[in-house]
């Protein structure tokens, strides 16, 4: 897959923008922009699923939630642990847990594989709910970020939440290169195809089984990546974090955003959060407005914001042409 | 390793840092003097626990208005957040009300765990005070108190924890706990069951119902198989209501006696009707207590809000204001004179519907418990149970 | 555990059961029938529950709320349907998920401004407030006997309805083949109305029983949400029948977890779902295929 040249440009663009704003934005919408860039490495990782394999994951926040219990259990109350052997074994750990519930749940399509993500995420969050020695449903702290020392340099201190910002940002940029880059690829061509007609992908020849799988177990390490980099940023983590309202909210994004874009995702993490934010301001009944918003989103702009700025951009007619370069596919079954 | 691990070197310090930095300079309340004081409130407004929300946010708001609606004579401007009892988001909520929306206090939470989160972020030099009108976690006064970290309700220990005596006095020698498995629930059968033992009772078996589950058919078989000679309980709410009524229809009321702490029968009295008549709990306060102060505050408070509205929450909203007040008025409102307001309040009498009560060294109130029977869909007193009763505060090193 | 224990937590599942199908029979037949996920089914049980307890304030009697508030959901879920709903029968599943998302939220705020934060109660009928005595310690409340009964009755009523009607005939080829069915000259639309707010009205109506042994307060509609898709999950989406015996299943296994792994309790009923799913991944009696 590769993205239309003013795609390319606004993205490079925005990533400039993205590395600038700690110099020029106050605190608190710095922080607010680390959450929407951690936001966003989430929901690309369910566009993988949604966007481009096909597959409706309703469990998703399980894999988020389950890297960032693996980081805050492997952490002492006393010192940080090392980022080197920490981040692989957290999302390891996300994508063992992905390896088994995709081994069971990808055989099943529509609704079922819906509501089978979502029974094991289910399973997930209530075995932390009830894990008395992790906080049971109070959750549990991270005391340290994880530390990137090379004997004894220093070479990042995630404790600066500058350098925090900047490792997120690269984080985020690193994810997004790396799964267009898988998209690229032949694996990802017949995922692609899956997508588009799972049973001529199979006539032709490929066990599609195994690259729904893989396509799943991936998706699965990326948001463990995200958590990972929840928990460090807000240094706690609780069975809430993998209920399945966030994994409700997450593919609110990732449709919010533009399904089968990877930046459209992060696009609608910025648009919730700020939303979210802006409106908590106003009034306590904020969810009132948020849940009319949500159907007016579901009614009128099924390709996201995504879709919306692709008309802008290329009006109706020249757009058609450059559908294919969007990866926009029709999701009807 | 180099020591880079300095512990004032978190995340949060920075965000608070900007808010601390404008605290302590002194001329932040010559030029903001006339400015309101900002009160951020994080409470439930949503969901199950919305009634409690609401009776803290009421009964604080009246406090301050039946001063004149001044704190150390500035003006009063609120800004809240609806918690919707989510941990998740208890984090951002709490740097919202401090970095973006720079509260000169917290008020809230309602959630124990949401509390830890708070006490966390906020339990650090240079964040604003913060003032808890429900959350009971012991963890907030004890393991993580800080000199800007108060309560106004109680610890989960102080509301159980006579109950194990009262229950062996009435000559019961077997027990079953029964709660929710969660924070409060845990520490509070925890405090009755340990208690009931000292005093030579047995507790022959502790059942935690998955949270916030209310199907509670199956432990009432196995309550009535095992004939305890009492039952102690903590449900709160709807569920509070759901065990009532389904203990009552199950035969069990008459047959083995129920206790709990207060929550089981507090605010439920009237939906919970017959299944509520006669349940003896232990709380820290008692709507018929006949102090002035009392009946002073559920005539305002019924007059403004409904009448049979006032309860405990609102009484812990209605001190928690009550405390600011004192703090406000001993620096005349000068916001940035942090280490004064918090030695006035931790000096503080507070003048409260339950009777006078004063703060232990980690902030936790220092109160009368009591034992209460519901009668006629009223609480009644039977007796007080424990006098200036005291949290043990384990683990608070500040 | 002896027998007469054991066959005491057999009734409680057994009654848990009945409820459970109670509410997610609307479900299934949403679910199956229009291939619509309706994530605020759980939201229309919380505004049964409440509607019920406003009314037989007003009225006094039990069975008149009832009575009155099963035609008011009916309108309230034609108003959604009308306008929302109904656009949605092209799309896929996911503009389904986020549609009726935003009606929970939407709903669940309409309920805290129409009635507060307070919590309520249903008194139970004065003509089902008795009880048996079960063992020697434990009584079992006619009212919960009462819901059973109701259980079986819908079960039996829907079974015959879409089995032996011209009706019933007329949804189940809807949900096979809309536009056959369109092209024969019956209007769909007006079917898939109809569908939706019986769906609606039942999850209502669940709401309404289950309020006097419940209680009514805000959010009390999420929880039984998700159980109630896994219920209809396990039967096989669209099937009476499924629904019949998966609410029997998750009511006896979250019982006998309850009693016997109290660790876990809350796991089995999922990790049940999740075993049955894969070992029929349509569910017990789903078609093989999938919508």
């Amino acid at each position: 897959m590769e993205f239309s040249r003013p795609v390319r440009w606004l993205l490079l663009l925005a990533v400039l923008l993205l590395a600038v704003f700690p110099f020029v934005g106050a605190d608190y919408y710095t922080e607010l922009v680390v959450r929407i860039m951690i936001f966003g490495i989430f929901a690309m990782s369910l566009d993988l699923l949604i966007g481009f394999t096909g597959l409706v994951s309703f469990g998703h926040a399980a894999f988020f939630g389950l890297a960032g219990y693996v980081l805050a259990i492997v952490t002492p109350e006393s010192s940080g642990v090392s980022l080197f052997w920490s981040l692989p074994l957290s999302i390891l750990a996300s994508g063992l847990a992905a390896a088994i519930i995709g081994w069971f749940s990808v055989r099943t399509t529509g609704i079922y594989f819906i509501m089978i993500t979502l029974a094991f995420a289910q399973m997930v969050f209530y075995y932390f709910q009830e894990a008395v020695q992790w906080g049971g449903s109070d959750g549990m702290f991270l005391f340290f970020r994880p530390t990137v020392t090379i004997g004894n340099t220093v070479i990042l201190d995630l404790e600066q939440n500058r350098t925090f910002y900047y490792f997120v940002l690269g984080s985020l940029v690193a994810s997004l290169l790396l799964v267009k880059r898988l998209l690229g690829s032949p694996f990802g061509r017949v995922i692609m195809g899956i997508k588009a007609n799972e049973s001529r992908t199979r006539a032709i020849g490929y066990a599609t089984f195994y690259y729904k799988w893989v396509s799943f177990i991936i998706a699965g390490m990326l948001a463990g990546l995200a958590g990972y980099l929840e928990v460090t940023h807000t240094g706690t983590i609780s069975p809430g974090y993998l209920a399945w309202h966030e994994s409700g909210i997450v593919i609110m994004v990732v449709v919010l955003g533009g399904l089968g874009t990877l930046y459209g995702p992060v696009i609608g993490a910025f648009v919730f959060v700020v939303l979210q934010d802006t409106l908590q301001d106003y009034t306590s009944h904020w969810l009132l407005i948020m849940g009319i918003l949500v159907i007016l989103i579901a009614l009128f702009l099924p390709k996201g914001v995504t879709g919306l700025l692709d008309q802008i951009l290329y009006r109706q007619g020249i757009q058609n042409t450059n559908n294919e370069d969007h990866g926009h596919q029709d999701h009807r079954t | 390793m180099t020591t880079i691990f300095d512990g004032d070197r978190r995340h949060f310090l920075t965000l608070a840092g900007a808010t601390a930095a404008a605290g302590f300079i002194p001329t932040r309340f010559a030029i903001a003097g006339n400015a309101p004081v900002k009160i951020g409130i994080l409470l439930p407004y949503s969901g199950t626990y919305a009634m409690l929300g609401e009776s803290i946010t009421n009964a604080f708001k009246m406090r301050i208005d039946e001063a004149g609606g001044k704190l150390g004579g500035r003006s009063v401007e609120y800004v809240a957040i609806d918690s919707e009892m989510s941990v998740p988001k208890a984090g951002q909520n709490v740097n919202k009300l401090i970095s973006k929306q720079k509260a000169d206090f917290i008020l809230g939470p309602v959630h124990s765990g949401i509390a830890a989160v708070m006490a966390k972020i906020i339990g650090k030099k240079g964040s604003p005070i913060m003032i808890d009108p429900n959350a009971g976690s012991n963890a907030v006064t004890g393991a993580l108190c800080a000199p800007n970290i108060f309560r106004t309700s109680f610890s989960n220990w102080q509301t159980a924890v006579m109950a194990g005596p009262a229950m062996y006095d009435a000559g019961h020698r077997t027990i079953i706990t029964i709660s929710w498995k969660y924070g409060a629930g845990i520490q509070m059968m925890q405090a009755g069951r340990e208690s009931f033992e000292k005093a030579g009772g047995k507790s022959v078996k502790d059942i935690l119902n998955p949270f916030p589950s209310v199907e509670f058919q199956a432990h009432l078989s196995t309550i009535a198989d095992m004939k305890p000679d009492a039952v102690f309980a903590f449900f709160s709410g709807g569920g509070a209501i759901k065990f009532l009524k389904d203990y009552e229809a199950a035969g069990l009321k008459a047959k083995i006696p129920l206790y709990g702490t207060g929550f089981l029968t507090e605010g439920v009295e009237k939906p919970a009707g017959s299944a509520a008549e006669g349940v003896q709990t232990t709380l820290h306060y008692v709507r018929d207590l006949p102090n002035e102060t009392n009946k002073r505050f559920i005539a305002n408070y019924e007059k403004q809000f409904g009448a049979g509205k006032s309860n405990v929450f609102a009484v812990q909203g209605y001190d928690a204001a009550s405390l600011l007040l004192q703090g406000m008025a001993a620096v005349d409102g000068d916001v940035g004179a942090q280490g004064k307001i918090i030695s006035a309040m931790g000096s503080a009498v507070i003048d409260s519907p339950r009777g006078k009560f004063t703060f232990s060294k980690s902030h936790n109130p220092v109160q009368n418990i009591y034992l209460r029977e519901v009668r006629n869909g009223k609480q009644v007193t039977l007796k007080t149970l424990a006098k200036g009763l005291e949290d043990p505060a384990v683990g608070c090193k500040a | 555990m002896d027998l007469t224990v054991f066959l005491v937590q057999v009734l409680n599942g057994v009654q848990y059961g009945f409820l459970l199908f109670l509410v997610s029979s609307g479900l299934t037949l949403v679910f199956g029938i229009m291939g619509i996920i309706n994530l605020a089914h759980g939201a229309f049980y919380m505004f049964g529950a409440y509607i019920v307890f406003w009314l037989n304030g007003v009225l006094g009697n039990f069975f008149m709320a009832i009575l009155l508030g099963v035609p008011i959901m009916i309108v309230l879920s034609l108003v959604i349907e009308r306008f929302a709903i109904s656009y949605l029968y092209q799309r896929d599943h996911l503009c389904q998920l986020l549609l009726t998302y935003g009606l929970i939220l939407i709903l669940n705020e309409a309920q805290l401004l129409i009635w507060g934060s307070d919590f309520y109660s249903v008194p139970v009928p004065e003509i089902l407030s008795g009880r048996i005595a079960l063992t020697e310690n434990q009584d079992y409340p006619i009212y919960r006997l009462f819901i059973s009964v109701v259980g079986l009755l819908l079960a039996g009523g829907m079974y015959l309805v879409i089995q032996k009607t011209r009706l019933g005939m007329i949804v189940r080829a809807g949900a096979s083949n809309r536009e056959m069915v369109e092209v024969l000259g019956i209007n769909i639309n007006l079917v898939f109305s109809i569908v939706f707010s019986v769906g609606a009205a039942l999850a209502a109506f669940s709401g309404m029983i289950a309020a006097p042994v419940s209680s009514v307060f805000p959010g009390m509609g999420n929880g039984i949400l998700i159980v109630s898709f896994v219920v209809v999950v396990i039967g096989g989406i669209g099937s009476i029948k499924g629904a019949f015996i998966g609410a029997m299943l998750i009511g006896l296994a979250t019982t006998f977890g309850q009693v016997l792994l109290p660790n876990l309790a809350s796991m089995v009923v999922y990790a049940l779902m999740a075993g049955i799913l894969v070992w029929r991944p349509q569910g017990l009696y789903g078609r093989t295929t999938s919508s």
